[in-house]
């Protein structure tokens, strides 16, 4: 199957594609509300984004709300652009099983 | 990769994208509550301001009367039934949210207090100034006009319906400026009438179904 070959591996994971739906559709996403929104632990989250990070898919901005940590994320051009090449694949599959 | 895997990422992305830019906590509830604090509130008005039936038109109602005693009394209705209204829509919203899982103070909720806030706060000058100026006539056009287009900007991050409400309130609010006269009622079908019927269709379209 050709179609295939554009499947990105980052979003093979269904949290990793949620975590890059939120963070395509909102400028940017601070990790507690990604955790709550996402319903998932502290850890496995952090997991993913770290691997999401690494494909520098998104962007980490780390600032203080007072005296609190806050830890934003937000998608880079590069992340925007594979996340739509993904999308198209699964587009493509869809097409292809209906033909 | 299975025909049901592809449909259940679609469906998560689509509803990830909207949980995530749409603030869905919302308390029907707490907009029949509102706006039957808002007809109390009109309803007391209506009581105090002598002749407001009979002589809805001249500054002349006021004749005999305290002017300042009784706008300071009209005043703290009004902003009583503003904070018990803002007070309920945040008691019950947190009440949902907690149901969903969710704190009532998130990126959405942040979101929609901000689109909404300018607005209001605009409005809030612009009626008061109004006052200072003496153009009574005009508040309650005014305070219906700018809350409408509040509720249309904040509609944004939450549900769709209450762009439907803003825009009647700010049809309701242009239509009381070709009446002067009659701004008591129109205040009262805008912040009263209108956030029962909402908060109904609200409470049965979102709020049964989730609770």
């Amino acid at each position: 199957m050709l179609a295939l070959n554009n499947f990105d591996k980052a979003f093979e994971n269904r949290i990793r594609l949620q975590v890059m739906s939120v963070l395509v559709a909102n400028e940017s996403y601070d990790f507690n509300s990604l955790k709550e929104l996402l319903a998932t632990t502290d850890g496995n989250l952090a997991s993913h984004l770290k691997a999401l990070e690494k494909e520098a898919y998104i962007s980490v901005i780390k600032s203080f709300l007072g005296r609190k940590p806050n830890t934003r994320y937000q998608a880079t051009e590069k992340g925007i652009a594979a996340f739509k090449k993904h999308l198209e694949a699964l587009e493509n599959l869809i097409k292809q099983q209906k033909s | 990769m299975k025909n049901k895997d592809i449909y259940d990422d679609i469906s998560s992305i689509k509803t990830i994208m909207e949980r995530s830019t749409k603030f869905i906590s919302l308390s029907g509830l707490s907009g029949i509550l509102a706006g039957i604090y808002a007809l109390i509130g009109a309803g007391v008005a209506y009581i105090l301001i002598p002749n407001y039936s009979t002589n809805s038109l001249g500054d002349d109602v006021y004749e005999n009367v305290n002017r300042l005693g009784l706008d300071l009394i009209l005043f703290g209705v009004a902003i009583a039934v503003l904070v018990l209204s803002i007070v309920t829509a945040i008691l019950l919203s947190s009440a949902k949210a907690r149901r969903n899982h969710q704190s009532v103070w998130n990126q959405s909720s942040r979101a929609l207090a901000n689109a909404g806030l300018l607005p209001l706060l605009v409005g809030g000058c612009f009626a008061f100034i109004l006052y200072v100026q003496h153009h009574y006539g005009i508040i309650a056009p005014a305070c219906l006009v700018f809350y409408g287009l509040a509720l249309v900007a904040a509609s944004k991050f939450t549900y769709g319906d209450v762009k439907w409400l803003g825009l009647l309130e700010i049809v309701l609010g242009l239509l009381s400026l070709m009446q002067p006269g009659y701004g008591l009622y129109f205040w009262a079908l805008g912040f009263g009438v209108l956030h029962i019927l909402y908060g109904t269709i609200m409470y049965f379209k979102y709020d049964r179904v989730s609770a």
